[in-house]
């Protein structure tokens, strides 16, 4: 089955749970075949994530409705709040757990376009498409990600860093 | 540029989303500026924390079983022989000679229900040729409305001359052709539109030189309509309505 990775690792990591993640795959997948005609050439796969990136918004919006909908684009124009800690900053000793706790900490907007552009390795123009979101909003999305995922991480290490 | 202009742009940056204008004026600006460059081995630094396969879920093998199962009950299907089992019960006393019997049973009459005749397997393999050009983004080989060129393309890679019409004045433009296989031989695959449904018409060699008449058909929502004419197989298939696509199958004679 095409992509069937790429939408399963999306909605695990949409929903942070493995059972619901197979369960917004199969809806998807059933809504991509009932679809079909809809869909008109293109990026298939940024067309099935699309799917099921809304399969899985509808469950989060039914089911943990706090999720969603907590960040602002407004500032789109202030992409400066992407600027990482200009230290030097090393993961070398980061433990995989941390990093995953890190990215599940993040609101969900920020974490699936880091999710797309970092492990599918998908463009931004791809993940605009699947997002439905304007170029700009990307960028910034993944940039405030970023910021939040460093100072996640910075901050597990070096907790008196900030005192 | 200038270091807040930089800073703007080092997500584009670091993941190669600049054109090569900017990258190399970027560049230009990071070998003189220790920040800025900490700051994109910063974002780098955190993407490279995600190429460990760790965070990466890959779908559970029975998924894919069940996404298969879930599509195939929708459509009504499946149809497993329960009964043999249910029987199995009531005949507890001869399970040790019973449970063979069934087994073998089971096996037959499995073997039976998934044996597709020879036709139902062509409209399969039509089906399934058609979804896979729309859905791999791999509709046309050569993309032309122009028969004149969409007819020599095909020579060469197979062994037989379809015909390519043009049916633009009829509503049904040329798109182009493609290469596909089909019982286990390459065949043509002439790419036609009619609004904004494709149809693909396959076109391999006979085995035999009657002609017969058009056998319109359906599977899995798609309508075909397969016809023999001077020595060859056509076999359209479309999202179009049936009527629609007959109206196409005529205006190839």
């Amino acid at each position: 089955m095409p992509h069937l990775d790429a939408a399963y690792n999306l909605a695990r990591w949409l929903t942070r749970n493995e059972h619901d993640a197979e369960d917004i795959v199969q809806d998807a997948f059933l809504r991509a075949f009932k679809f079909f005609e809809g869909f008109r050439g293109g990026n298939s796969r940024s067309w099935l994530l699309s799917i099921v990136r809304n399969a899985a918004y509808t469950w989060l919006a039914k089911n943990r409705k706090h999720e969603v909908g907590t960040i602002s684009d407004e500032e789109i124009e202030n992409i400066q709040d992407g600027a990482l800690n200009p230290e030097g900053f090393l993961l070398k000793n980061t433990d995989h757990q941390e990093v995953m706790n890190a990215i599940g900490e993040l609101p969900v907007e920020f974490r699936e376009a880091i999710i797309l552009r970092e492990l599918e390795d998908m463009s931004y123009k791809e993940i605009a498409d699947v997002m439905d979101v304007p170029l700009g909003t990307v960028m910034s999305r993944l940039a405030r990600a970023r910021r939040q995922l460093q100072e996640a991480l910075h901050h597990r290490r070096q907790p008196r860093i900030s005192a | 540029m200038n270091c807040q202009e930089i800073r703007a742009l080092s997500h584009a940056y670091a993941d190669r989303e600049l054109d090569l204008v900017r990258a190399t004026e970027f560049e230009q600006h990071l070998s003189n500026c220790r920040s800025c460059s900490q700051q994109v081995d910063n974002i780098r630094a955190l993407s490279s924390a995600f190429k460990s396969s760790t965070f990466y879920f890959r779908a559970p093998s029975n998924l894919s079983n069940r996404i298969r199962a879930s599509t195939c009950a929708k459509n009504g299907t499946v149809r497993l022989p329960q009964r043999a089992v249910v029987r199995k019960e009531a005949w507890v006393q001869w399970i040790r000679w019973f449970i063979p019997v069934a087994a073998s049973a089971l096996v037959i009459l499995l073997a039976i229900s998934f044996v597709p005749s020879a036709d139902k397997r062509l409209t399969e393999e039509v089906v399934s040729g058609h979804v896979r050009s729309m859905m791999v983004n791999h509709l046309t080989d050569v993309a032309s409305s122009d028969q004149h060129t969409v007819k020599p393309w095909f020579d060469g890679k197979i062994d037989f001359a379809p015909s390519v019409t043009n049916l633009a004045e009829h509503g049904f433009p040329l798109l182009g052709g493609r290469l596909d296989y089909l019982q286990n031989r390459p065949v043509a695959a002439e790419v036609y539109q009619r609004n904004k449904h494709v149809i693909n018409l396959f076109v391999w060699p006979t085995t035999g030189d009657r002609n017969t008449s058009k056998k319109p058909g359906v599977a899995k929502g798609y309508n075909l309509i397969s016809w023999q004419e001077a020595g060859m197989n056509y076999c359209a298939v479309s999202d179009l309505n049936a009527a629609e696509l007959r109206e196409f199958a005529d205006l190839l004679n």
